[in-house]
């Protein structure tokens, strides 16, 4: 079956790793890079993999817009108003991976199905992606009154965006904990931890919930039933212990090691990021498929 | 070295550890008023780790502390109230907020490898009229070049004054000497320093820095401060007065306050024991010290050896959730 032709729009750290991935999809076929300098590691690499290469970035697909289905941009959220602009112009379906999020948030194994036909979604953050489906899995079995997450990275794998504007990282989380994961109300603290060797990505989520009684044994299901959907994607996903439970509080410890594709594996807060965003993509296509299937 | 030294008072902020957090409204007036006709300079209010800090990761504040904020503000005619806000946790809103109820001080605290995070606070500050101090936490977790390049940042950011950090109360009083002279020579800006008493030597430390030309000090009345608490502001007064160096501040109303007002609020005086000890000895952030206590209990271990354990895996102001990772580790083995 024909694969969905998919293109990227930055060559850094995000967009090589996409690239990575995206080579090993059943479902996708990587045909464009575009980046700005011909001359990075990202755009040789492409040009070596055969790819269709711009580098005047997401304008030389105006040029032959026929190269791709789905984009994804890796690029910063200032890049991205264009590059929405663009990809809206040609009516090809974008996935965001910054933090404009001008689109819906999209966790995908929290309300993938929901977005489906969208023109732009949105990843929220590496945090978000790590934290929400806990959130989501506990709200599942008693409503979450306040969710808070605090992720730790390691200073190594945290790019000058997200140095530049770390509000954006807890604002963003803390909206997504809320629209997405169901809680009341979110908040997300960020800590960069500096050790050599870098430490992995963890996560912690502290939720408070409502009901006289907490039903224990059901969350633990539904978190653990929850982390083995996100591991499907993200096989470095884990839970550090067993969900602590104190009053109506409930603690979960999470590490997420990387698939050390293109990033090195400490670096599990961006592969969940570029993981993320490779299934998504992935349940478009099929989408797509299954939409010209049923017309034809 | 100055013969004149700009104090900040930290009971309010730092000491907001120490009693979880708890502060009321009535106690900050009253802290504050007393303060102010003490004429202590600057006085800092906020959650223990900062504007935004109150979480369940830190401990939630019982009161708002933007209400603690205008509180202060409401009785200080003269000293100006100041904020700290970590970048990760507070947020620019949060600083606009203080701001608008009349902060003028924004203190932005990172770790000290980790100035960079800070640009868009401190420049956020100076936009909004506040004086403006880069923070950098942990500073005996990086090497003295380290230190200097980071502080260089922040000086470029735009800070007015840029401190060493003493948070885990491990640094020496020669290796404060040290730090403070390297930035003396590289920095433009005012240099302070913050220390903490875990290992007896606040003040000893403070002196040091004092010498080098660090002109801007932190203390809190009656060491109310997380770990073993921060150098003692009213002795410190005291100190300086008899080596000649002016603070402007009441000695007799400061020595009263802190006897009459704060003495009271604490859950028990403030002493070295094992626990506060141990933080200088390994290195570990001073505000981790009643969370340890309590996994300690929580899982039956020794809380030496969970912050033994911290120093060593070399966690960073903040990462309080690994203190049950730590202790669920040391409890199964």
């Amino acid at each position: 079956m024909e694969r969905i032709k998919v293109g990227i729009i930055g060559s850094g750290n995000i967009g090589s790793d996409l690239m990575v991935k995206l080579t090993k999809s059943d479902v996708l076929e990587l045909t464009t890079m575009m980046g700005i300098n011909r001359t990075s590691k990202g755009m040789q690499h492409a040009e070596y993999l055969g790819l269709q290469v711009f580098d005047n970035g997401v304008d030389g697909l105006l040029e032959q817009p026929d190269l791709v289905d789905i984009l994804f941009d890796a690029t910063s959220a200032k890049a991205h108003l264009h590059n929405a602009e663009v990809a809206k112009k040609l009516g090809k379906q974008m996935l965001d991976l910054t933090p404009a999020a001008l689109g819906p948030f999209i966790v995908p194994t929290v309300n993938l199905g929901e977005h489906v036909n969208a023109e732009n979604v949105n990843l929220i953050t590496c945090g978000g992606q790590a934290t929400i489906p806990i959130i989501s899995a506990i709200s599942q079995i008693a409503p979450v009154e306040y969710g808070e997450i605090v992720a730790t990275i390691s200073s190594k794998s945290a790019g000058p965006g997200t140095r530049a504007n770390i509000d954006e990282f807890t604002e963003t989380t803390a909206k997504g904990i809320e629209t997405v994961g169901g809680a009341r109300k979110g908040k997300a603290i960020i800590i960069l931890n500096p050790a050599e060797p870098p430490i992995m990505m963890r996560d912690t989520i502290h939720a408070l919930v409502e009901g006289e009684t907490i039903d224990e044994e059901g969350i633990t299901k539904s978190i653990k039933e929850m982390v083995s959907k996100v591991q499907s994607y993200v096989p470095g996903y884990k839970l550090r212990t067993e969900p602590i439970f104190d009053g109506n509080k409930v603690t979960v410890f999470l590490e997420v090691e990387g698939a050390g594709h293109y990033l090195p594996k400490y670096a599990g807060n961006l592969d969940i990021m570029t993981s993320a965003a490779v299934k998504v993509a992935e349940e478009f296509a099929k989408n797509r498929k299954h939409q010209v299937a049923n017309h034809s | 070295m100055s013969n004149e030294i700009i104090l900040t008072e930290v009971a309010l902020r730092d000491g907001s550890h120490a009693i979880s957090h708890q502060y009321t409204v009535e106690q900050v007036r009253s802290i504050v008023q007393s303060l102010n006709d003490a004429m202590i300079p600057y006085i800092e209010v906020s959650h223990g780790d900062g504007l935004g800090g109150s979480s369940l990761q830190y401990g939630l504040s019982k009161v708002d502390e933007m209400k603690l904020i205008e509180a202060a503000v409401s009785v200080s005619n003269f000293s100006k109230i100041a904020v700290l806000l970590i970048p990760g946790i507070g947020t620019i809103e949060d600083l606009k907020e203080a701001k608008k109820l009349g902060a003028k001080m924004a203190r932005v605290a990172t770790h000290v490898t980790e100035a960079d995070i800070s640009k868009q606070h401190i420049e956020t500050a100076k936009e909004l009229g506040m004086e403006a101090v880069g923070f950098l936490m942990m500073s005996h977790m990086a090497p003295v070049e380290t230190l200097v390049e980071q502080a260089k940042l922040m000086e470029n950011y735009g800070a007015d004054i840029v401190y060493v950090v003493d948070s885990a109360g491990a640094l020496l009083p020669h290796e404060v000497k040290e730090r403070i002279r390297a930035l003396r020579q590289t920095l433009e800006v005012d240099i302070g320093f913050h220390g903490h008493n875990n290992l007896s030597v606040a003040m000893g430390n403070t002196l040091a820095a004092i010498e080098e030309g660090a002109t801007r000090i932190d203390g809190s009345v009656r060491c109310l401060g997380a770990g073993a608490g921060n150098t003692q502001t009213e002795v410190l007064v005291a100190v300086l007065d008899k080596m000649g160096i002016s603070t402007g501040v009441d000695l007799y109303k400061l020595m009263d306050m802190a006897e009459e007002i704060v003495a009271p609020i604490l859950p028990k005086p403030q002493e070295i024991n094992r626990d506060s000890l141990t933080l200088g000895y390994a290195g570990v952030y001073s505000s981790f010290l009643l969370h340890a206590n309590r996994a300690a209990k929580r899982f039956s271990v020794d809380s030496r050896d969970i912050l033994i354990e911290l120093g060593r895996q070399k966690i960073v102001g903040g990462q309080e959730d690994m203190i049950i990772d730590v202790a669920a580790g040391l409890a199964n083995k």
